[in-house]
């Protein structure tokens, strides 16, 4: 028996097949093709729950446009000292908030673990995205992406993007 | 420092080198003695902690949770609109009434016992004072003003808040002396602040190594590529390292001067000249009110204001243990800002912090240190470069504030 899924279940399928590319493509830091998951005018924000339950603006990465974001990968591979680390990237809880036309918006959770290669690993960060999505011939892309994270404070450094 | 006591606590973890303030024993980064001394010595003795800024409590009843040292503060408006800071801590059983980062309150009332304080400290009163049915009840000399919450001696000075556990300590002006002053005064002159937000990071390493990283500007103009390469920070800008206070407090002073190429770049290793930004608007800044003038002061123990290109932010370092501190970066403009340099603090606050283009490295750095100095606490730190002296300099390729700091640190600890 063939059971034919509704509008909505499809297009939940595809979401988290869309949040599962890019979790897979932090966790394999290929942050050469991070940028492709976003628009030419995309907004990219990291900020603590303190800030953004507060209404204040700063945040800890913050890209108003795909150039910034690519600049972030161009400094993180020519310029940055840092420890390695192997990530991995958790993403649960994937759903549609609004759709209106190929806009959508929608939330997911998302866990970080890092692990450095003399300690066990650890929970880097936890939080959520809310994020603005459009439908576009070439697929899903990123208009604006906020990671709002329950983290007090980061563990030493936020290297990676998440 | 009672010389006996002294004596006794410098043979414990070891002995200061012979050459004096050109070594850094690793035993003060790792030993719980030494942090302990600390503790009791600077954030609990006679100086003055960075608490926060006006605007993080705009009205009567906000209050903004805070830490000296390990000890837990809160900062709160009362109701004539002036700030205190008080110890986080009721009078009755020492739990913390404050239990979130900021907020806004009517009173303060413990939930253990219900102790209801008002937004000046004073102890009201609480449930069963007098006992219920003739039974119980607090002693009949109880005194309800002798048990309000503590306070700590406060300033207010052009919107910044400091405050001081000793109440037989010196001034605010006399303990920051002039050159402190004139750069608190520089940020801080009375404009109206607005904040922007927080970011917060565990750095795996001793609140010192922190301290040192802001006395240190030979390292910037080596490790820090974004910084050189886009001439944020370069050994050849117009420059001042300050040591003040005999060592206790320094100013750092350098220009943005943007992206260029001389004698210097040759001997700067991470120099990057074919390095370019898509969007070179994340190192540019607008001239404003410091000329283009960045840095600022360390204000000891804990509290740095700096400006780098147009983010205006004070560092605030609260230890958490020997081996781990809390930094904290406040952000924040003005009230008459224009849209546009509002978007440019937030642009270029993707230097700081930890996840800044610059202070990653940092962060990165210090845990290394604090690893290498764990493992062998009787190895020397060599503070050697720019000599062995302690005058201020014009130049950046210096160790001096940090020379400077540890001679008058030794002093204090009895070291």
């Amino acid at each position: 028996m063939t059971r034919r899924l509704s509008e909505a279940a499809v297009l939940r399928a595809q979401l988290r097949e869309f949040y599962e590319d890019y979790a897979a493509c932090l966790d394999a830091q290929d942050l050469e093709r991070w940028p492709d998951f976003f628009t030419e005018d995309a907004r990219y924000r990291v900020l603590p729950k303190e800030n953004h339950d507060a209404g204040l603006p700063l945040s800890l990465i913050y890209a108003e446009n795909r150039n910034m974001i690519r600049d972030r990968v161009v400094a993180l591979r020519e310029t940055t000292v840092y420890e390695p680390r192997a990530l991995r990237h958790f993403v649960s809880g994937v759903r549609p908030v609004a759709v209106e036309g190929t806009t959508i918006r929608a939330e997911a959770n998302v866990l970080v673990v890092e692990s450095l290669s003399d300690r066990e690993p650890v929970v880097s960060l936890v939080g959520r995205y809310l994020d603005t999505i459009v439908e576009t011939d070439a697929g899903f892309l990123l208009k604006d992406r906020c990671c709002v994270i329950d983290n007090y404070r980061i563990r030493n450094s936020l290297i990676i993007p998440v | 420092m009672d010389p006996a006591e002294a004596q006794s606590f410098a043979a414990r973890p070891g002995r200061w080198p012979e050459e004096g303030h050109t070594r850094i024993p690793s035993w003060i980064y790792t030993d719980p003695e030494i942090f302990r001394r600390e503790m009791d010595v600077f954030f609990a003795g006679k100086t003055w902690n960075y608490v926060g800024l006006d605007c993080e409590v705009p009205e009567p009843g906000c209050y903004k949770r805070q830490w000296i040292g390990t000890r837990p503060v809160v900062m709160v408006r009362n109701q004539a609109g002036e700030i205190n800071v008080f110890e986080n801590r009721c009078a009755h059983r020492q739990a913390q009434i404050c239990w979130q980062n900021t907020g806004r309150v009517k009173d303060f009332t413990c939930p253990y016992h219900q102790w209801n304080y008002s937004l000046d400290g004073r102890l009201v009163g609480m449930p069963f004072r007098r006992g219920q049915r003739g039974q119980g009840g607090m002693p009949a000399d109880f005194d309800l003003n002798a048990h309000g919450l503590a306070r700590l001696r406060t300033v207010n000075r052009g919107g910044m808040v400091w405050a001081s556990f000793a109440h037989d300590g010196p001034s605010f002006e006399a303990y920051c002396g002039p050159e402190v002053l004139a750069e608190i005064d520089h940020v801080f002159s009375g404009r109206e602040l607005v904040l922007m937000g927080y970011s917060r990071q565990l750095i795996p390493a001793n609140w010192k190594t922190y301290l040192e990283n802001l006395k240190d500007p030979y390292h910037a103009t080596l490790l820090h590529t974004f910084y050189i390469t886009f001439g944020l920070w370069r050994a050849d800008s117009e420059s001042a390292c300050i040591p003040t206070e005999g060592g206790k407090h320094s100013v750092m002073i350098s220009h943005n001067r943007g992206k260029k190429v001389t004698e210097t770049t040759s001997e700067m290793n991470r120099f990057r000249g074919d390095f370019q930004l898509l969007d070179m608007e994340t190192v540019t800044p607008v001239r404003e009110f410091n000329e283009s003038r960045v840095g600022g002061a360390w204000i000891f123990p804990a509290a740095q204001i700096g400006i780098q290109a147009n983010s205006l932010k004070v560092r605030h370092v609260i230890p958490r243990s020997p081996g781990e501190h809390e930094l904290v970066f406040t952000y924040f403009g003005f009230a008459d800002d224009s849209e546009d340099l509002k978007r440019l603090r937030l642009k270029h606050a993707n230097l700081l912090g930890p996840a800044g283009f610059v202070s990653m490295d940092d962060s990165e750095m210090l845990k290394q240190v604090q690893e290498g100095a764990a493992g062998y606490p009787e190895s020397l730190g060599v503070i050697e470069m720019g000599g062995k002296d302690l005058e201020p300099t014009d130049y950046m390729v210096t160790e001096v504030m940090i020379r400077a700091f540890y001679a008058w640190y030794r002093e204090q600890m009895g070291l």
